[in-house]
């Protein structure tokens, strides 16, 4: 299993049965491979709540999810315009939004639309999903291209939104906002504390379960 | 009112003139009005104000109109997939107004709608809120925003009847409905034509009462890329 499809398999863990979910573009996408299709619902914000994958002789071309791939539809699917779908996100109605981040801070801020330096020009939904989402989980690699933390103290990079992260799932580890910060929950096989506390500038604590595992 | 079908997109599309605003339906290529689009690229039209989530991609549907540099400002959210928009932008050639699509798609149907403004969460806090007025509502902040209305609206339905009366085909709904709503003269392109009563009452997304013209799609997006249908 390749690190994206390990940390797909994680955040897929973490959903309730049954939950409306929205899923955002790269790792986010492949979390649908780990989900019993018969107790989630999907919903993409270009207008469609019941996605599935599709066959390659059934693409429809005019069958989009919104990183623009063709997908199928589920029994009992429902197709809506623009404006309503974005209802349901900042409307609160979409349990839980799982995305991919740039950097997330110690104040659990995300960012993931825009990086300085480069033409920005565009936002697409991701401002919407993290402010309306029930839940909001970030999927990403631990750290960037060139080895720099991605989970740091304060985003340099311009943030999505003031709402905050729940759970940061990576190659090397998981977290959850716990009270008043972050709390390291779990350890990728093979990944120690000191990995993750050489390549993390935000701040966490470790959770009492895994020091307690950690120090046999 | 009664609606128009017309068999001549070249002739309608005169109806966007010089300076107009003009709303563009479409998710990238999926529910994009593409001989509508096609006949705005060969109409003398300049100086346009373009409302629609992406200026195409390089060199093909709205990406055509940047090049031939008839547009002045573009509203949407999502302009990347279209590199040369921000080569327009950074040489002072092209205004942009970026908007998160939720903000983007609440201020079409704003406009549509009768609604000045609104107050969203979106955004609040970020790059894009910069500049915007904000209000605490029950202990939350929230931003501004305008709605937005058109001289014309460009939208893509699947099929259509007589009277103007629209229904749309799974994800090419997106942007058209409400865009439908929110522009002074109204130009739907469909797949098909059929007779008033034959669309059940219960289907029908679009009244009639939106929509100024019909014509039929010349231009289609299939498996294998854009066609024509002849």
């Amino acid at each position: 299993m390749s690190k994206k499809e390990m940390i797909a398999k994680k955040a897929a863990e973490e959903l309730a049965p049954h939950s409306i979910i929205n899923l955002g573009i790269g790792i986010p996408t492949l979390v649908a491979n780990y989900l019993d299709k018969d107790k989630y619902y999907l919903h993409t914000e270009n207008g469609l709540l019941g996605v599935t994958s599709v066959e390659e002789e059934d693409i429809d071309p005019l069958l989009v999810n919104a990183g623009k791939l063709p997908v199928g539809e589920a029994v009992g699917a429902s197709y809506f315009h623009s404006a309503d779908s974005f209802a349901m996100i900042r409307g609160g109605h979409v349990d839980t939004a799982i995305l991919g981040a740039l950097q997330v801070d110690s104040n659990g801020h995300v960012a993931n639309w825009a990086i300085p330096g480069k033409d920005i020009i565009g936002v697409g939904g991701a401002m919407d999903l993290l402010v309306g989402a029930k839940q909001i989980i970030i999927t990403t690699n631990h750290v960037s291209k060139d080895g720099s933390p991605k989970l740091v103290d304060e985003c340099s990079y311009p943030i999505t939104s003031n709402r905050r992260a729940d759970i940061i799932i990576t190659d090397m580890a998981t977290f959850k906002w716990k009270n008043d910060g972050y709390e390291l929950t779990e350890l990728i096989d093979g990944t120690s504390l000191k990995d993750v506390e050489e390549n993390t500038t935000l701040s966490y604590r470790v959770s009492e379960k895994l020091l307690q595992k950690e120090s046999k | 009112m009664t609606v128009s079908i017309i068999n001549d997109a070249l002739r309608e599309i005169t109806r966007v003139q010089t300076g107009d605003t003009v709303m563009v339906g479409g998710f990238g290529l999926v529910g994009s009005p593409l001989t509508l689009i096609d006949a705005l690229t060969k109409h003398d039209a300049s100086e346009l104000t373009i409302i629609s989530n992406n200026v195409g991609e390089t060199g093909k549907g709205l990406g055509i109109l940047l090049q031939q540099g008839k547009l002045k400002k573009a509203v949407g959210s999502y302009f990347t997939s279209n590199r040369e928009v921000a080569q327009w932008y950074n040489e002072g050639k092209l205004e942009l107004e970026l908007l998160p699509q939720g903000t983007f798609s609440e201020a079409i149907r704003a406009g549509g709608a009768g609604i000045g403004g609104f107050y969203t969460k979106t955004a609040v806090g970020t790059d894009l809120a910069k500049g915007k007025e904000t209000k605490d509502i029950d202990g939350e902040t929230y931003l501004l925003e305008k709605a937005l209305k058109a001289d014309v609206a460009l939208v893509r339905a699947w099929k259509a009847d007589t009277k103007g009366n629209l229904v749309y085909y799974k994800t090419a709904r997106n942007f058209n409905p409400i865009m439908a709503s929110a522009a002074k003269y109204v130009i739907a392109e469909v797949d098909e034509i059929v007779e008033e009563g034959e669309l059940s009452p219960e289907e029908i997304a679009t009244p009639h009462l939106y929509v100024d013209s019909l014509i039929k799609s010349q231009l289609i997006l299939t498996k294998e890329g854009v066609i024509d249908r002849e």
